[in-house]
C-alpha cells in the first residue's frame, strides 16, 4: 500500500534531479517531476531539490509562482542542498531573499577552509524521525559553499571550520544540506524515513 | 570531520570498461554499471568515468551510460573525456552525472569554465590538468599528456580557480603508470596556493602512496585505476589502513 504514495519532486530547472528520482525508485517508490501547482499540492510527499546559484534559482521559483506555493504546503516537504537554503530567510549568495520557512540566514564559508566543501562529512546531534536508525557520526555526501549557521530549527549538525546546521525541521518542513540520494546506505535510510513520515492531524 | 576521498577511475570505450579487471564476483567485468556498483559496495567515495572512445556515436553512448549508472549508483560520480561545450555538459548532468571533468577543451577555450560554473554551479565543474616536469618547470600537456604546451601548471591552476572551477584533478605525467607514488611536492604546492579541493592522480602503487599523498601532498582526494581494477589494492583494506594512520576516512 505504501508504494502507492504520490511523491512529487519539484522541477524548476535547477540541477540534478534525475538522481533523486532514481534514489526514490531504488526504495521501491515512483516519483513524478513536476512544476504544476495542483500536482504538487496533491502530493503525499514533496521533495524540493536545488543545485546551482541561489539568486537564479529563486528567480526561477518566482517566475512560476512556486515561491508562494511552497511555504503554503501542508504535507511533508524535504528541501535538499540549495533547496534547504532557499527555505531560509535570506542567503548571502546573490543577496537572495528566501522563502522564510526556517528562521536562518545562509552564509558563505570563510576562506580558512577550502570552498566548496566537497565530500563526506559526519552528522551529529540527530533529532526527529528523519534520522531513525541512523547512528550519530554517520557520513553523508556534501557539496556546498554556503551554510546555515546553528539555529533553533536544527536537527543535525556538521563541522567544517565552524559547527553548522546540516538538517532543519519546522512543522511539516524538513531540509538537509547533504545529498541523501548520493550518501550511500545512510542516505537511503534518511530518504526512506522521510517517505515514511506521517503527520499527526 | 570532512574525510579524504578514494576515487577509482573507470576508462570507458564505446560504453564498456576497457582495462583488464580481476573482479571475480562480477558477471561481466566490462559492464561499467556493475563495476561501479561493486566499487560503491567496497567503500569507494566517488567514481570517475573517463570516456576514451572516439566514435561519431560517442556523445549518445556516453549520455546513455550516465543514465544507466545514475539509476543504480548511490554515490557521486564524475564524467570526463572529450567534453567541450555547454550542451555536452547539460545532457550529462540532466542524465544524472554529479560533475563533469574538462581538460584540453578548457585550455583551448578557458571561457568554457566560466560558462559552465555560471550555468551549472562551480560544484559540478572539475578541471583536469595533465602536467610534466620539464627542466624543473611543471608544464601543462594536452590530449592525454601527448601534446606539450608552454603553460605553467601553477598559473593555469590559479586561473582555473578564478574562472570558477570547483575542483582540480591533477595528473602528473611523470608519475602516471610508474606505481612509484604521487607527485606530492607539486600537489602540496597546489593545495597551498589554491582554495579549492585537489584530486591527486598518477602513480598509485601501494597503500603508503595514498598515505603520503594525503599527508605530504595535502591532497583532498586520490584517484587511481589499475591498482583497483587488478585488485592489487582492495578499497576496504586501503581505507582501514589509512584510517589507522590517522587520515580521516569514511569507513
Amino acid at each position: 500500500m505504501k508504494k502507492n504514495k504520490k511523491i512529487v519532486i519539484i522541477d524548476y530547472g535547477a540541477g540534478n534531479i534525475q538522481s533523486i528520482k532514481f534514489a526514490v525508485q531504488r526504495l521501491g517508490y515512483e516519483a513524478v517531476l513536476s512544476n504544476d501547482a495542483e500536482e504538487i499540492k496533491n502530493a503525499d510527499k514533496v521533495i524540493f531539490p536545488g543545485v546551482g546559484e541561489a539568486g537564479s534559482a529563486m528567480r526561477m521559483l518566482k517566475s512560476t509562482g512556486l515561491d508562494k506555493l511552497i511555504p503554503e504546503l501542508k504535507q511533508p516537504v524535504l528541501g535538499i542542498c540549495l533547496g534547504m537554503q532557499l527555505m531560509c530567510n535570506f542567503s548571502e549568495e546573490g543577496n537572495t531573499q528566501g522563502l522564510g520557512i526556517f528562521d536562518a540566514d545562509v552564509k558563505r564559508f570563510a576562506n580558512t577552509v577550502k570552498v566548496p566543501q566537497i565530500g563526506w562529512n559526519q552528522i551529529t546531534n540527530l533529532e526527529t524521525h528523519l534520522f531513525d536508525s541512523v547512528n550519530e557520526g554517520e557520513y553523508v555526501y556534501l557539496v556546498h559553499s554556503y551554510y546555515v549557521p546553528e539555529c533553533e530549527d536544527e536537527i543535525a549538525r556538521t563541522e567544517y571550520g565552524v559547527k553548522y546546521s546540516t538538517a532543519l525541521h519546522k512543522n511539516n518542513f524538513y531540509g538537509v544540506q547533504f545529498h541523501p540520494e548520493k550518501s550511500s546506505k545512510t542516505g537511503e535510510q534518511i530518504l526512506k524515513n522521510f517517505l515514511n513520515i506521517e503527520l499527526r492531524s | 570531520m570532512l574525510t579524504k576521498r578514494i576515487i577509482p577511475c573507470l576508462d570507458i570505450k564505446n560504453g564498456r570498461t576497457v582495462k583488464g579487471v580481476n573482479f571475480v564476483d562480477l558477471r561481466d567485468a566490462g559492464d561499467p554499471v556493475e563495476l561501479a556498483a561493486a566499487y560503491a559496495e567496497e567503500g569507494a567515495d566517488e567514481l570517475v568515468f573517463l570516456d576514451i572512445s572516439a566514435t561519431e556515436e560517442k556523445r549518445k553512448t556516453l549520455a546513455k551510460l550516465v543514465l544507466d549508472v545514475a539509476e543504480q549508483l548511490n554515490i557521486p560520480f564524475t564524467v570526463g573525456g572529450g567534453i567541450s561545450s555547454v550542451e555536452d555538459v547539460d545532457i550529462l548532468l540532466k542524465n544524472g552525472a554529479d560533475k563533469v571533468s574538462i581538460n584540453s577543451s578548457a585550455v583551448k577555450n578557458p571561457e568554457l569554465i566560466n560558462q559552465l560554473s555560471e550555468k551549472f554551479g562551480s560544484q559540478c565543474v572539475v578541471v583536469a590538468i595533465d602536467a610534466k616536469n620539464v627542466d624543473g618547470q611543471w608544464k601543462v600537456h594536452l590530449v592525454g599528456g601527448k601534446v606539450p604546451t608552454d603553460i605553467d601548471l601553477f598559473e593555469w591552476a590559479k586561473e582555473v580557480e578564478q574562472r570558477g572551477a570547483g575542483e582540480i584533478l591533477f595528473t602528473s605525467m611523470d608519475h602516471d603508470g610508474t606505481k612509484n607514488g604521487f607527485a606530492n611536492e607539486a600537489l602540496a604546492r597546489l593545495s597551498e596556493e589554491l582554495n579549492i579541493p585537489i584530486i591527486a592522480s598518477g602513480g598509485a602503487g601501494k597503500i603508503e602512496h595514498f598515505r603520503d599523498t594525503f599527508q605530504k601532498g595535502k591532497a583532498d582526494a586520490a584517484l587511481a585505476a589499475s591498482v583497483f581494477h587488478f585488485r592489487e589494492i582492495e578499497i576496504g583494506e586501503l581505507k582501514r589502513q589509512l584510517g589507522s594512520a590517522g587520515i580521516p576516512m569514511r569507513i
